[in-house]
This record gives structure tokens, sequence and C-alpha cells, in this order.
């Protein structure tokens, strides 16, 4: 679809803030986005991602900040001065249009010649594989079908940078993971800049070349899924990205101490110490049956809940101190059984439990559960 | 109740159940009060003293004793009607359009855009008479400013029943028109403009086409309440001239005693509001009907 430049536009926002009345919708908001490149923002509903995605689209207008595409500003153009894609929510096809209409409108807009309109659109319904399905309305479409119209019609007009709003959520989970590989694909075919909106960690993960987790309209990090999945700058960001255990105690000479158990934790903490609370995803837990060899950080449990996942078991046990702990086990355990719970120092992420800035471990109990579904 | 098992079990399955005798008095109530009368009147109307057609004859050679002018009563009807449901429309339209999305104090002014609505007819047409009237305070106000040298001459004629038609009326289409413009997904919109559509292109590609079949039934409803006029035709009207509509033609016909005539020209009115209304519905056939939402919600 690209034939004059490969990829799309270089997108920077700087110091971008948007109030709502009294409500700090987005705080600030710097990015550079290079040509091409895939930048998913996300976080938990009201984290101000939704927001920042409006603002670049035009859809609202910043309290302060810039967003610069390719050199121009653009913040306080209009939307339909911005030369910019979007795939809404709920897809925002217009019901009244054929689906060839409804790639067409953008360029009609753009006031194409008949010929180049016709032209680009029948490439851009071969894209998403929808050619035969040109002269039905979006509601004879089934969901996929319409996220396809949706997506090319956002794409057809060879926009510099493509905004997206949690395209997949109104899909069912099988639709999803192929929608999903689908977008990664017309990504790497057509090499536009994109903006991906979701709360999805698996999603932003999978898609994008890099992440930008936000909280409260403030940005927790930005970095590479790699990056943000194994260096967490923070515990909500942790939380969020699926360290589903979370213990809070006292950090002294690199064990954190619950007062029920204490935990030798990744070195390099070692020299810290005070409040702290820390962090381990069920993947590195494992459970191993009460007679087995003694292994690092073993913590007596009682199993509570043993789940069958196809490879492995997922089990919820109870340790010391009522603490509740998620981890796998290699073979079922059944519920009420003694086990132990084992988690490699190297696995055990710590962080400070300042006052104010860092949440409390019970939130991030919420957020890890709320966002593994 | 006679009935056996099987043919209970049968009725049951046809949806006869007892539940039905809740439409019992709604039916009587029609019967009764519709479909009766109506009846009643139709045939009426072909018992004219010349032979069975000598009424409709009458109506449309305007020879009606003492109440003349019956065949441009149809004309002066419609242009009435027409005139007021299609300002209404017009007005309503980009009123409700305005007032779609979330605008402040919406639920006050659109009380406030109500109240004329449960103002009866003659009471806006004695308050149209003091203000708008040859002495009123508009004329007067005018007047005394130089703004005009005579004073202009807004009741008693056409325009008078028009502004009051379009007084009482344009509530009414605008309150049906805000549910049409509310009902359209706001993101379509947004769509359309990200696509590059101006706010003009956007409400002639996105919003028009979608709010047509909303106008025509908001028109069709609007015709049918200006189509009958009757007090405002009298008060702020001509009624003898330039406002003498259908409606005051049968009410002076039933003056007379003359049922026949009477009735008459009320089954003409009928029939030719009916045929607008056909013509209006046909063409709206022909509009796109779908949802007005883009999507999964």
């Amino acid at each position: 679809m690209t034939d004059h430049s490969p990829g799309g536009g270089v997108l920077a926002i700087d110091g971008l803030r948007r109030e709502f009345g009294a409500f700090v919708a987005l705080r600030k908001l710097d990015l550079r986005v290079s040509a091409g490149e895939f930048v998913a923002l996300l976080g938990p509903s009201g984290c101000g991602k939704t927001t920042a995605l409006n603002l670049v689209a035009g859809l609202i207008e910043p309290t302060a900040g810039t967003i610069t595409l390719d050199g121009h500003r653009i913040e306080r153009l209009p939307s339909e001065k911005r030369g910019i894609g979007m795939v809404f929510q709920n897809y925002a096809l217009f019901p009244h249009m054929s689906v060839a209409d409804n790639l067409g409108f953008g360029l009609r807009m753009r006031r194409r010649p008949k010929h180049e309109r016709v032209e680009r659109v029948s490439r851009a319904l071969a894209l998403v594989r929808l050619t035969e399905h040109a002269h039905k309305y979006p509601g004879q479409l089934s969901g996929g079908q319409q996220q396809r119209v949706a997506i090319a019609r956002a794409v057809v007009v060879e926009p510099r940078l493509v905004l997206m709003d949690e395209p997949l959520s109104n899909l069912d989970a099988k639709l999803r993971l192929d929608m999903r590989t689908e977008i990664r694909l017309l990504h790497q075919q057509l090499g536009l800049t994109t903006i991906y909106v979701t709360h999805d960690q698996t999603e932003a993960l999978s898609l994008a070349d890099r992440l930008v987790v936000l909280k409260d309209g403030a940005v927790q990090q930005i970095g590479t899924p790699s990056d943000v999945y194994e260096q967490p700058a923070n515990a909500f960001v942790a939380a969020f990205m699926g360290y589903r255990n979370v213990l809070e105690g006292d950090l002294r000479a690199g064990d954190l101490h619950t007062g029920s158990l204490a935990l030798r934790t990744r070195p390099g903490t070692t020299g810290k110490s005070g409040r702290a609370v820390a962090l381990i995803r069920p993947d590195d837990l494992r459970l191993l049956p009460d007679d087995a060899a003694p292994a690092p950080n073993a913590i007596p449990v009682r199993v509570r809940v043993c789940e069958y996942l196809g490879r492995e078991f997922a089990i919820e046990a109870v340790g010391p101190g009522e603490q509740v702990l998620h981890g796998r086990a290699a073979r079922p355990l059944t519920p009420g059984e003694r086990a132990v719970a084992s988690v490699d120092p190297e696995r055990v992420l710590v962080f400070p439990a300042t006052e104010g800035a860092a949440v409390s471990a019970p939130e991030l109990e919420l957020v890890a559960q709320g966002e593994q579904g | 109740m006679t009935l056996t098992g099987a043919s209970r079990a049968w009725a049951r399955r046809h949806g006869l159940t007892p539940m039905l005798w809740l439409v019992a008095p709604g039916v009587v109530f029609m019967l009764v009060f519709f479909v009766y009368p109506l009846c009643y009147g139709v045939g009426l109307s072909f018992q004219g003293e010349g032979g069975p057609l000598s009424a409709y004859a009458d109506f449309f050679t305007n020879g009606f004793v003492n109440n003349g002018r019956s065949r441009e009563s149809i004309l002066v009807t419609l242009r009435l009607a027409f005139a007021a449901s299609l300002i209404n429309v017009g007005l309503a339209l980009p009123l409700a359009y305005r007032m779609r999305g979330a605008v402040r104090a919406k639920r006050a002014l659109i009380a406030v855009v109500l109240v004329p609505m449960t103002l009866g007819t003659v009471f806006v047409a004695a308050a149209m008479n003091e203000f708008l009237g040859r002495a009123g305070w508009l004329n007067r106000v005018l007047l005394a400013a130089g703004v005009i040298d005579q004073p202009l001459q807004l009741v008693g004629n056409f325009t008078g029943v028009l502004l009051s038609l379009v007084f009482t009326g344009l509530p009414f289409a605008f309150l049906l028109m805000v549910g049409y413009a509310s009902g359209i997904d706001p993101t379509l919109e947004q769509a359309a403009a990200v696509l590059g559509a101006s706010p003009a292109r956007r409400f002639l590609h996105i919003a028009l086409p979608l709010l047509l079949p909303g106008l025509t039934i908001t028109f069709c409803l609007a015709f049918i309440l200006a189509f009958g006029v009757f007090p405002s035709a009298t008060l702020v009207g001509n009624d003898a001239g330039p406002t003498r509509v259908l409606s005051k033609i049968a009410y002076t016909e039933y003056s007379y005693g003359h049922y026949s005539t009477a009735s008459a020209a009320a089954v003409i009115m009928a029939v030719v509001q009916l045929a607008v209304l056909g013509l209006v519905l046909a063409a709206r056939g022909l509009l796109y009907k779908g949802p007005s939402t883009g999507g999964k919600g």
C-alpha cells in the first residue's frame, strides 16, 4: 500500500497533558515513535491510554504539550487535517455504506479520482481477504470481518500514523488470537507507524516493538517487551506484567522477612534495606511434593486449588501466615496436600514499598489478578 | 369453557391463552369509538339528497349551501400543512443534531423547548393576537423604532396560522428528532473526521443519511398534526378566505345539519392525508433503514 515512502511517519510527543475539570487524565507523556515502529500504550482502565490516543487523533484537545508528526505540529489541528488512520474499539463502520464505500470514504474525502479509489480499495480488500464481501453492508458481516474492514479502512488512505483503540476487545478468544497475528502481519507488510492501545499485556507484548505502561495518567515505564517483562521498573509494572505473587516485608541483607517466612531475593538487592515488596511470577514458583529434595527458597504450603493447564498444573496454595501463593507444578497435587513452593532467588523481584509512590501489596495483587483475566 | 384437552392444547400452541383477554378493552374501545364512527361517517357521505355521490359532487363544484370554496380548501390545507411541517422538520433537524451529544443543561433546554407544546392552540392564538397583531407589542416597537412605517400583517392570514403551527408543532418535531439524533453512534462521526471529513461533510455523508428515515417519520407526524388544524385557522387566520381549511368546511356543514356533505368533506380530508403519507412513506422505503451504530457496541 505504501508505494511512495516506505514506512510511516515519525511521531514526537512532548509534555502531553489533559485535564477534565479537576481530574488529570494524562499527566505528562513524552514519547518518540520512529518511522514504522509499533508502540503499545498499556495500562488498566482509567490509566490515560485512550485519552492519549484521542489526543493524537484530535478527538480531544490537549491541556498542554505538543504532538509533532513528520516535523509538523498537529496538536491543535482538527482530526480531518491530521492524515491519521484510526481503528475504533467498536469499529465505527458506516452502517449505511457498503464495505467498499466504507473503505473508499477516506479517499473520497481526499478527493482522489474515481479510478484511483477503485484500485486502492480493491487492493485493500484483497489485503484483508474481503474481496467477495465488497458489496455487503457492515451489518451482514461477522465480528472478525467487521474488524478487518475497520483496519482496511484505516490503512487504505496510506496514513502517516495508524491508531488502534483496543481493536480486539470485542472479539472472542479464538478470533482475538487470529486477528492479533493478522495485525502483526499487516504491520510487517505495510510498515506503518502504529500506536496501539490495550489493557491486555499479552496482546501488547506480542504485538509491539515498544511498550508504554501507564497508571493514573502517569508513565510507569517505556521499553521493549522484554525490558518491561524481565525488568519491570516498579512494583506496579511487575504486577501488571503477571508477577502475581506479592509479598510484603522487611528487606535485610538480601532477604525479605514477611514475619512468617524469609525469602532470598535477586542478588544486587543485598545493599538495600527497609520496607519492600517482593514479586514472583507464577511460572517461576515451582511446587514440589513435600518429600522432594531440598530446594532454594523452600516455602512449606498447603495446596488449595489445582488446575490443569495442558503442559503443567496451576496451583493455588496457602503458605505461612495465610499467604496465598500461585505456582506451577509438573504433576497434579491434591487439594489439602502439603507441598513445598520453591523459587530461584534470581526470579524474586524486589521493590521498595515507599509511602505514596508505590502501591500496597493487596492493591498489587488486585492489579496482578485483574489483568490475568 | 367446554374446550377438550386437545383443543385447549391447540389453542395454547397458537397463542390463544387467557392472557389474550387483556386486549379486549382496547379492541372494544377501537370498535365503538373509531371503527363504527368511521364506517358510519363514510356511509353518511354517500347519502346525499341528490344520490349517492351528490355530496362529493357538491364538494367539488363548491355547491355547499352557505359554505363555499370547498374545492380550494384542499389546496389551502395542503399548502398550510406542507409549509408548517417542512419548516418544523427543517428547524428541528439542526437543533436536534446540535443537541445529539452531551450538551450542558440538555434537560433544562429540552424542558424549555417543550413548553409551547403544553400550551393549547387557543392559548397560543390569544397570545399571538396580543403580541403580533396590528396593534400588538411587536408592531408598536418596530414602528416606534422606525424600522417599519406600516404595521406588519402577521395575524388574520396565512402567516398567522403558519406561525401558530410552527410554534406548537416545532417542539413536537424537535422531541422526535432528538431521539433519532441521539441514536446515532457518536464514534461514526469521529471516524469520519479522522478519515478527513470536514464537519459539513460529516453531516452530509454520515449524520443526514442515518437521520433521513427518522426525518420522514417526523415529517409525517408533523404533517398529520398540521393537516387537522382548525382552531388556529379560525383564531389567527382568516377562515373565510386564505386559511379556509378542510376541517373548517366540514365543521360548517355539520353546524348547518348537513351531515352527508360534512361527512364527504371529512372523507376527502382523510383521503388527501393518506395519499400524502403514502407517497412520503413509499419514498422512505428507498432509504437506508438499518442500525445507526458502527459495529459491536
